[in-house]
């Protein structure tokens, strides 16, 4: 053990190599997810994305085209052609589906009455004969594909249509569901962290148990409960609260024109669901985090002179920012990929429709292409990557450190 | 900068008693220590004090003002919390002013008060530094320096001392004290469970015990006047020695027989009716004595020694229900381990208990 770990115990590499092992687990699917964006459907349907940088072999037939297309080179009629259509390099070719690779490139294969075929390695063919070609001879060939990578799929998916607006409609439901719930949470957090009043241990609990609530049970009664106050919203149609909710957007014209009330399906509507199902979680996190704040800290504050809404904006917001961002970093996440909360808040039209249910649409058209399907989830996984590394810095530990002994 | 007087000041949570009939006053410019074992309530009472804890009953005044249902910030005071309790956020200068800016003080006054308590605590240098950057001690001065921006009536100190190590510890006490020595109008309230602490800092020492104040007195007066036996076994240490005896001679000088042989006489003056009481004698180890004489105090042998250099400790092997009698002998004594010894002591060093209490206090 001494030439190879030093003093370390023999335990410690074991440890280093379940972790390394571990991560190559974690990692080995989005890798492969990864790899797979980057090739075409053809490759795709021919090799795992495990052979990508190896040249790929891949056996094919062709036609050639009927004997309209020969030429006469001195006394022999010629038909000529590549098989090849995407590069690469022929390795083989044969004359039947018996022996497809009977034959090098560059020999002559004697296909009886002095007509022969050749094909060179550049897939290039010549189908020559004494007498007038029939044409249309079936030529079987071995091709070897270099290893090549693609930004086509992403184009594809990118280019689609309305696929920056449904990227725009993602935003706009994850940014808002995200902060709102925080902005909440983090009031009622410090208050059932640090100011007593009767019942609050009480309300924890109900809290934390709204934790166990699943989300799809509560669907249609929050749905049945927007569409009871649009209708409701729309009795009062020549109100005040219907006009402004009109000019807010919020609103809607109903059929004959002169009716106005609140929109069932609206970004309102699904930022109150998602903050109402994000928030049991958000006020259970946060007020975990904030009651672990030394006492002193905030008594010392109140001996200042800091009234409670001081204490939690000076004090207790700037040292909760771990689990702010944590909290942020979670909830992005699911609204940015949720689609079902979106399917059942949000209506089907290009100007709601969220990029979820956009690649739903055009994994759907294409009866599940892979080459789609592996593209979009990685334009998909970018943006809460993104915000994952800008809250990343607020994740630090030690942020306490010095405060207290 | 005022008085601060507690009248039959209780605190109890629910059912349970922690604190009652406390009734102190305390002058201006006093440092007054609260000194205690540990669940004592003396933590709690300087939390009334702060008004970070309600007073369940009685009446707390700070310069003539009664401010029980006074917020913590408008009573005048300032507290140095025992783990610093620094905003870690904020640098040292932001710690600082941060009451200030609370109340809305204008910058320049801000800064003047930060910058005049940065300079006597030498912390000049670390204003822009957040507190993770100091050392403990730095820490502490920063949480005095929050203090003393403020400017109080009365500073509380919650065991500022106890989160620091020895060295360091003896240090920061002589910062406090020349702090005080710099601030003479300045009431300051301290808590310690740390005897060298109170009896070094303090002008009036309040010991806490059962819920109740034991004694209130100069640091001198508690160590040479105990009140009960409770104070003469908490100040000294080690512990004042405790033997039962009964009293065979009454008058201004009284001679008590101890129940383990030995013969005492005290400068304690006891009156004719007090003959035949069972009482405690007490010796502090530290006055006791060798001797050859018949009349002593105890004969015992040694059983282990602590040398310091300084003092040498002997613990005699118990005698029967007596508690274990301690001596403490200036200098380095060696060879006394398993020798048998008499030791006697001062007329005037000894105190006579009954039921716990002084006879020099009835």
């Amino acid at each position: 053990m001494l030439g190879l770990g030093g003093r370390k115990s023999p335990l410690v590499w074991v440890m280093h190599l379940s972790v390394l092992l571990l991560v190559v687990l974690w990692t080995l699917p989005t890798a492969g997810l990864f790899i797979t964006s980057l090739r075409t459907a053809d490759q795709i349907s021919v090799s795992g994305w495990w052979t990508a940088l190896s040249s790929a072999e891949r056996n094919a037939i062709t036609r050639t085209p009927d004997g309209s297309a020969e030429t006469q080179v001195g006394d022999r009629y010629v038909i000529a052609g590549n098989v090849l259509k995407n590069g690469g390099e022929v390795v083989a070719f044969g004359r039947s589906s018996l022996k497809p690779t009977q034959f090098k490139p560059g020999e002559v294969a004697d296909l009886g009455d002095g007509i022969t075929l050749s094909v060179k390695a550049d897939g290039s063919y010549e189908l020559s004969g004494p007498t007038k070609l029939e044409g249309g001879q079936r030529i079987f060939y071995t091709a070897r594909t270099p290893p090549a990578f693609t930004l086509g799929n992403y184009a594809h998916v990118l280019s689609a249509n309305g696929m920056l607006r449904a990227f725009m409609n993602s935003l706009t439901v994850a940014v808002p569901a995200t902060v709102i719930p925080i902005l909440i949470a983090a009031y009622a957090a410090f208050a059932l962290a640090w100011m007593p009043f009767p019942g609050r241990s009480l309300l924890i609990a109900i809290i934390v148990g709204l934790l166990v609530v699943p989300l799809q049970m509560s669907l249609i009664p929050i749905l049945t409960l927007y569409n009871d106050i649009g209708k409701a919203t729309a009795v009062d149609a020549h109100g005040v609260i219907g006009t402004l909710m009109h000019y807010s957007g919020l609103g809607q014209m109903s059929d004959d024109g002169t009716q106005i009330g609140l929109n069932p399906k609206s970004y309102l509507g699904v930022w109150l669901a998602h903050t109402g199902f994000g928030l049991p979680l958000a006020i259970f996190l946060l007020r975990n985090y904030m009651v672990g704040l030394p006492r002193e800290i905030i008594e010392s504050a109140r001996v200042d002179g800091a009234t409670d809404f001081q204490i939690f904006t000076r004090i207790v917001l700037p040292l909760s920012f771990p689990a702010l961002a944590s909290f942020a970093i979670f909830q992005f996440l699911w609204t940015w990929n949720d689609l079902l909360v979106a399917t059942v808040f949000l209506s089907h039209q290009q100007d709601s429709l969220v990029m979820t249910g956009k690649l739903k649409d055009l994994l759907g058209s294409h009866g599940g292409d892979w080459e789609i399907l592996a593209a979009s989830a990685f334009i998909s996984i970018s943006v809460p990557l993104l915000v994952f590394f800008a809250l990343q810095k607020y994740l630090v530990r030690g942020l306490l450190a010095g405060s207290v002994k | 900068m005022a008085d601060l007087i507690m009248k039959d000041v209780a605190k109890a949570y629910g059912e349970v008693k922690v604190l009652s009939n406390i009734n102190l006053d305390i002058k201006q410019g006093e440092l007054i220590v609260f000194v205690g074992p540990s669940g004592c309530g003396k933590s709690t009472l300087l939390r009334m004090v702060a008004g970070l804890e309600s007073i369940t009953s009685g009446t707390l005044s700070i310069d003539g003002r009664v401010v029980n249902e006074v917020p913590p910030a408008q009573r005048g005071i300032a507290m140095v919390f025992q783990s610093y309790a620094l905003y870690p956020h904020m640098t040292v200068r932001d710690n600082m002013a941060f009451a200030l800016k609370i109340a809305r003080k204008s910058q320049d006054e801000i800064n003047a008060a930060v910058e005049n308590a940065a300079r006597i605590l030498q912390l000049t240098p670390y204003l822009d530094r957040l507190p993770k950057a100091l050392s403990g001690g730095q820490r502490q001065r920063v949480a005095i320096g929050r203090a003393i921006v403020r400017d109080p009536k009365v500073y509380l100190f919650d065991e500022p001392l106890s989160n620091l190590d020895a060295a360091l510890r003896v240090a920061t006490r002589i910062e406090i004290a020349q702090l005080k020595e710099n601030m003479p109008d300045s009431t300051m309230i301290y808590v310690t469970h740390d005897q060298v602490e109170a009896m070094t800092l303090a002008s009036r020492i309040v010991v806490l015990a059962g819920g109740g104040i034991s004694q209130v007195g100069t640091p001198l007066d508690l160590y040479e006047r105990p009140e009960n036996e409770f104070v003469a076994q908490f100040i000294g240490s080690p512990a004042m020695n405790l033997l039962p005896g009964e009293i065979v001679e009454t008058g201004p000088e009284t001679v008590v027989r101890l129940s383990v042989g030995g013969l005492v006489r005290t400068a304690v003056p006891t009156r004719d009716s007090d003959k035949g009481l069972k009482v405690n004698v007490g010796a502090r180890p530290e006055d006791m004595v060798p001797t050859e004489a018949d009349e002593h105090l105890f004969e015992g042998t040694v059983g282990i020694t602590e040398a310091l250099g300084e003092v040498t400790l002997l613990y005699f092997d118990k005698k029967g229900e007596a508690a274990q009698v301690i001596a403490k002998l200036p200098g380095i004594h060696a060879g006394l381990r398993h020798k048998t010894l008499r030791l006697a002591a001062d007329p005037k060093k000894i105190h006579l208990f009954s039921n716990g209490r002084s006879l020099l206090y009835r």
